[in-house]
C-alpha cells in the first residue's frame, strides 16, 4: 500500500513537470530551427536589416520589429485610457449589481476569436480609414484600434485585482481628510495599486505583440519601414503567419528565427509582469 | 505491564519545528476506562492526541522524541501501517465535520478504504456504528440524504459513528461537545459512559465540569507538561500539585 | 470656494469621461457581434451545418469543419484536462511551497504567455516534422492541449484549494491515504470548478487559429483518423475571409464560431455562479 503510495506521487511529480518541459521544448526547438540562419546571415544584419525579400536571400526584419512597436504602442494608446476606465468603473463608480454584468461581458471580448475581431476589422474599419484617412485602410492604425479592444480584459480584470487587494483603509482614510471620490482615486488608489495595473498593462502588451491573425487580416502585407500610421506594414508574427504556409530551406528558418526574436520579447515581459505582480503583494 | 495499559506514552516530547509542544510526558493509560486530559487552552492537549494517531504526520516539519505505546507495540516504528493504527485510534474532531456526502456514505468511508464493499455486509456496519453512537433512530429513514442537514449535536454524533464503524479500540476525542447545546452535550456524555465498556476512551474535555462528570482518569496539562495524573476525583479533590489546585479552583482558566 | 468648485468640476469630468469609455467598450463589443450575427444568422440552415464545403467553401455548409473542430478539441482535452488537474493535484496535494513547486509555477505562468504563433512553430517542428505525424487533427490537438494546460491548472488549483482543510484531516484519521483522500473527497469537491475550466479551455480550442492552421492542415474533406488533416471552423472562416472566397459563406462561419464559443462561455459563467454560490 505505501509503495502503491510512493509510485503514485512520483508519478504526478513526473505530470507536474510537464509544463517546465513543454516550454523547454518549445524553446529548443524554435532555437534549433531559427539559430543556423541566424549565424548564416549574421545577427546584425538579420536583426538591422531592413530588407526583407526571402528570394534575393535578404532576411533583414528590422522594419517588422518596428511596425511591431507602433502597432503595440498605439494599441496601449487606446487600451490604457480605455482599460483603466473600465476598471474603475467597476470598482468604485459603480454598485456591485453591475459588475456581475459588466465583469463577464468583459470576460466575454476575451473569449471572442481574435479571427473574428480581424474580419470585423476587415469589413468596418479598414473601409473607414481608407474613406476618411486616406491610405490603403489596411493600416497600423486598423491594427492598433482592433489590437487595443483586444488587450482590454487583461488589463481590466488584472488592474482590477490590483485595487481590489487594496486594504480599504487607503480609501476610508483619504476620504476622511476631505478629498473626493475622484481625488482619492486618482491620487491615492491608482498610485497605491501602480505596479499591479503596471504589470497588467505589461502582459496587455505581451498579448499585443503576440497578436498574429487579426493583424494579418487588417495590416496589410507591406514588407517595408512604416512612415505613419496609415502604412500597411507587416509585424513579427504576421511574418510567421502569411509566409509559413510556403517558406522552404532558409525562408522557413528564417521565420523560425523571427520566432525567436518574438519569443525572446514576450518572456522578457511576461517575466517582468510576474515580477511586478508578485512585488506587489506587499 | 503492557497488558495493564492500554497506551504507554514514554519521555515523549513534540517539536512543532524548532517549538517545543510537549515537554517529556509519561503516563499510562489503563483501557476500558475514560481518561480525560484537560488544562487551559494551547498546553499541547491537541497535540497529545495527535500523536496518538499520528495525525500530526500530515504537517511538516514536526519532530519527536520518546516513545508512544499501544498495546506494547511502538507506534512510530517505521515498519508501523499508518491506515491499521488510524483504524484502531479513531479520532472525533471538535468541530462537527460531517463529509460532503449522504449519512450512509459518511459511516461507510471508513470501512470501504480498506475495500469492504459487499452492500449487506455495509448496511450492518452502518447501523451498527449509528447504534452504538445513539443516532440510529433518528436517522434511519434518510440515510440517503445529505450528513450536512443534520443539526450540531446529531453531526457529532455522525462522527463518533463514523469512527466506531472502523470498530477501533481507542477513541480520541477533542473536545467532542464544544458549540453544542446541553441537551446534545448531555446526550453524547451518556453515549460516552456506554460506549466506554468497549473502548478507551481519551477525552479533552470542554471545561473542567465535564472532566469530572464523565472520566476515570485525569491528567493535568500545562504549557505542554504533564503536571499530574491521577484518578478523577483525586485530582479535582485532593491535587497534589499547586498549579493543578489553582487551575481546579478556578484560580486562572 | 472657487478652489473647492473645481475639484468637483474634475470630478465630474473624470465620471462622465469614465462612463463614456466603459459604454463605449461594451458598445463596440456589441456592435462587432451584431454585426456578424445579423449577416450570417440568415445563413445558418439545417444544411449548413450538416453539409461539408463545397467549391473551395463557396457552397455547402461547414459540416467538416466543425467535426474537426470537435475531434481536435476533444483530443487537446483528453491529453491536457489529466496532465493538467494532476499538476494541480501535486502542487496543492503533494508538496508544500518550495523551489520546486516555485519553477512549477513560474514555467506555468511562462507558458501562459507564450503566443499562439510560436505554439504553430514549436507544433509544426516538433508534431508534424519530427514525430512525423503531418498535419494532422492529432498534431493540431496535441499543441492546443500544450496550451490550454495553464488554464486548466489554475482553475483545478483554484478548486482544490477551496475544499476545507478538515476534509482531508477526516479522511486520514479514518485510515485513508493521500491519494485515497484526493479521490474521494478532494476531487469531488473540486469537480465543478475543475470542469469550468474545461469548459473555457474548450472554448478557447475552438476560436484558436493560429497554432492550428500550421499543425493540422486545412484540408476541407471529412476526417477520417486522428491522422487525417482538417480544417477548423476557425481556421476556414480565416480562410474564407481573407481569401475573399465567399462573404456569405464567411458570414455564416463567424456567426457558428461566436455562438458556439457564445453559449461555452454562459455555460461557463452559469457553473462559475452556481458553484461560488454552493461554496457559500
Amino acid at each position: 500500500m505505501q509503495l502503491q503510495g510512493k509510485i503514485i506521487e512520483k508519478i504526478l511529480l513526473l505530470i507536474a513537470f510537464s509544463s517546465i518541459f513543454i516550454l523547454a521544448l518549445i524553446t529548443f526547438f524554435i532555437f534549433e530551427e531559427g539559430i543556423p540562419l541566424v549565424w548564416k546571415v549574421g545577427s546584425k544584419a538579420f536583426l538591422f536589416g531592413d530588407k526583407w525579400i526571402p528570394s534575393k536571400a535578404l532576411f533583414g526584419i528590422f522594419p517588422m520589429i518596428v511596425s511591431s512597436f507602433w502597432v503595440t504602442c498605439g494599441a496601449l494608446l487606446l487600451g490604457i485610457p480605455l482599460g483603466l476606465a473600465c476598471t474603475i468603473f467597476l470598482s468604485e463608480l459603480t454598485p456591485p449589481s453591475v459588475g456581475t454584468l459588466f465583469r463577464p461581458a468583459i470576460q466575454l471580448l476575451a473569449a471572442i476569436p481574435s479571427v473574428i475581431y480581424g474580419f470585423w476589422g476587415l469589413i468596418v474599419l479598414v473601409p473607414l480609414i481608407r474613406n476618411h484617412l486616406g491610405g490603403p485602410g489596411l493600416s497600423i492604425l486598423a491594427g492598433s484600434l482592433v489590437l487595443g479592444f483586444m488587450t482590454l480584459p487583461t488589463i481590466i480584470t488584472i488592474s482590477e485585482d490590483a485595487l481590489k487587494a487594496l486594504p480599504s483603509s487607503y480609501k476610508a482614510g483619504a476620504l476622511a481628510l476631505g478629498a473626493t471620490h475622484w481625488q482619492t482615486i486618482w491620487r491615492v488608489l491608482l498610485p497605491a495599486a501602480r505596479s499591479g495595473i503596471v504589470a497588467s498593462v505589461i502582459l496587455g502588451m505581451g498579448r499585443a505583440i503576440g497578436e498574429t491573425m487579426a493583424m494579418i487580416m487588417i495590416l496589410g502585407n507591406a514588407v517595408k519601414m512604416p512612415t505613419s500610421f496609415l502604412d500597411s506594414a507587416r509585424t513579427l508574427t504576421t511574418n510567421i503567419g502569411i509566409e509559413m504556409g510556403y517558406a522552404s530551406g532558409d525562408h522557413r528558418q528564417a521565420l523560425f528565427a523571427t520566432g525567436i526574436v518574438l519569443f525572446f520579447i514576450i518572456m522578457v515581459l511576461n517575466t517582468l509582469a510576474i515580477f511586478l505582480s508578485k512585488r506587489r503583494v506587499r | 505491564m503492557s497488558h495493564e495499559s492500554k497506551i504507554i506514552i514514554k519521555d515523549f516530547s513534540f517539536y512543532y519545528a524548532s517549538v517545543q509542544a510537549l515537554q517529556n510526558i509519561n503516563f499510562n493509560i489503563p483501557p476500558k476506562e475514560i481518561f480525560t486530559v484537560f488544562g487551559p487552552a494551547r498546553s499541547g492537549k491537541t497535540t497529545l492526541l495527535k500523536s496518538m494517531n499520528r495525525l500530526t504526520d500530515l504537517t511538516f516539519g514536526t519532530r519527536y522524541t520518546g516513545a508512544i505505546f499501544l498495546d506494547g507495540m511502538d507506534i512510530y516504528d517505521p515498519k508501523v501501517d499508518l491506515t491499521q493504527l488510524r483504524r484502531r485510534i479513531g479520532m472525533v474532531f471538535d468541530l462537527p465535520t460531517p463529509l460532503p456526502m449522504s449519512i450512509f456514505d459518511n459511516i461507510a468511508y471508513g470501512p470501504k478504504l480498506s475495500g469492504t464493499n459487499r452492500r449487506n455486509r455495509m448496511d450492518e456496519i452502518v447501523e451498527k456504528a449509528l447504534r452504538s453512537a445513539v443516532l440510529w433512530e433518528e436517522v434511519k429513514d434518510r440515510l440517503h440524504t445529505s450528513a450536512l442537514r443534520l443539526s450540531g449535536g446529531q453531526q457529532q454524533r455522525l462522527c463518533i459513528a463514523r469512527v466506531l464503524a472502523l470498530e477501533p479500540e481507542v477513541l480520541l476525542l477533542d473536545e467532542p461537545c464544544s458549540g453544542l447545546d446541553p441537551i446534545s452535550t448531555a446526550s453524547i456524555e451518556e453515549t460516552l459512559f456506554k460506549l466506554k465498556k468497549d473502548y478507551t476512551i481519551i477525552l479533552v474535555p470542554h471545561n473542567i465540569q465535564q472532566a469530572s462528570r464523565v472520566a476515570d482518569r485525569a491528567g493535568f496539562f500545562l504549557n505542554g507538561e504533564l503536571v499530574e495524573e491521577g484518578p478523577v476525583y483525586q485530582i479535582f479533590t485532593k491535587p497534589k500539585d499547586k498549579r493543578t489546585e489553582d487551575y481546579v479552583t478556578g484560580r486562572f482558566g | 470656494m472657487i478652489i473647492n468648485r473645481t475639484r468637483y468640476l474634475t470630478q465630474g469630468v473624470a465620471k462622465i469621461l469614465i462612463w463614456l469609455g466603459a459604454l463605449l467598450t461594451i458598445g463596440v463589443m456589441l456592435l462587432i457581434l451584431f454585426q456578424i450575427l445579423k449577416e450570417g444568422l440568415p445563413v445558418l440552415h439545417l444544411h449548413f451545418f450538416l453539409e461539408s464545403p463545397k467549391e473551395m467553401g463557396r457552397e455547402g455548409g461547414i459540416l467538416s469543419t466543425i467535426v474537426g473542430t470537435a475531434v481536435l478539441t476533444v483530443v487537446a482535452i483528453v491529453v491536457g484536462a489529466p496532465l493538467g488537474v494532476g499538476t494541480a493535484i501535486f502542487l496543492r496535494e503533494y508538496t508544500r511551497e518550495s523551489k520546486m513547486s516555485r519553477m512549477i509555477r513560474f514555467g506555468t505562468d511562462c507558458l501562459a504567455g507564450v503566443p499562439s504563433i510560436i505554439f504553430g512553430l514549436f507544433g509544426f517542428v516538433f508534431f508534424v516534422i519530427k514525430l512525423n505525424m503531418g498535419w494532422s487533427i492529432l498534431s493540431g490537438g496535441l499543441t492546443v492541449a500544450a496550451m490550454i494546460l495553464p488554464t486548466i491548472i489554475s482553475t483545478a488549483e483554484e478548486s482544490i484549494k477551496a475544499i476545507p482543510y478538515s476534509y482531508r484531516e477526516v479522511s486520514h484519521s479514518l485510515g485513508g491515504t493521500k491519494w485515497q483522500t484526493v479521490t474521494r473527497v478532494v476531487l469531488p469537491g473540486a469537480l465543478p470548478g475543475i470542469f469550468t475550466g474545461i469548459l473555457l479551455s474548450v472554448g478557447r480550442s475552438i476560436g484558436e487559429t493560429a497554432a492550428v492552421i500550421l499543425t493540422a492542415g486545412s484540408s476541407l474533406v471529412m476526417p477520417t483518423s486522428l491522422f487525417s488533416p482538417v480544417r477548423t471552423m476557425s481556421v476556414h472562416f480565416y480562410i474564407l475571409a481573407r481569401e475573399g472566397i465567399s462573404m456569405e459563406m464567411a458570414y455564416g462561419t463567424g456567426a457558428a464560431l461566436i455562438l458556439f464559443v457564445l453559449i461555452i462561455n454562459v455555460m461557463a459563467q452559469w457553473l462559475i455562479n452556481r458553484y461560488i454560490r454552493h461554496r457559500t
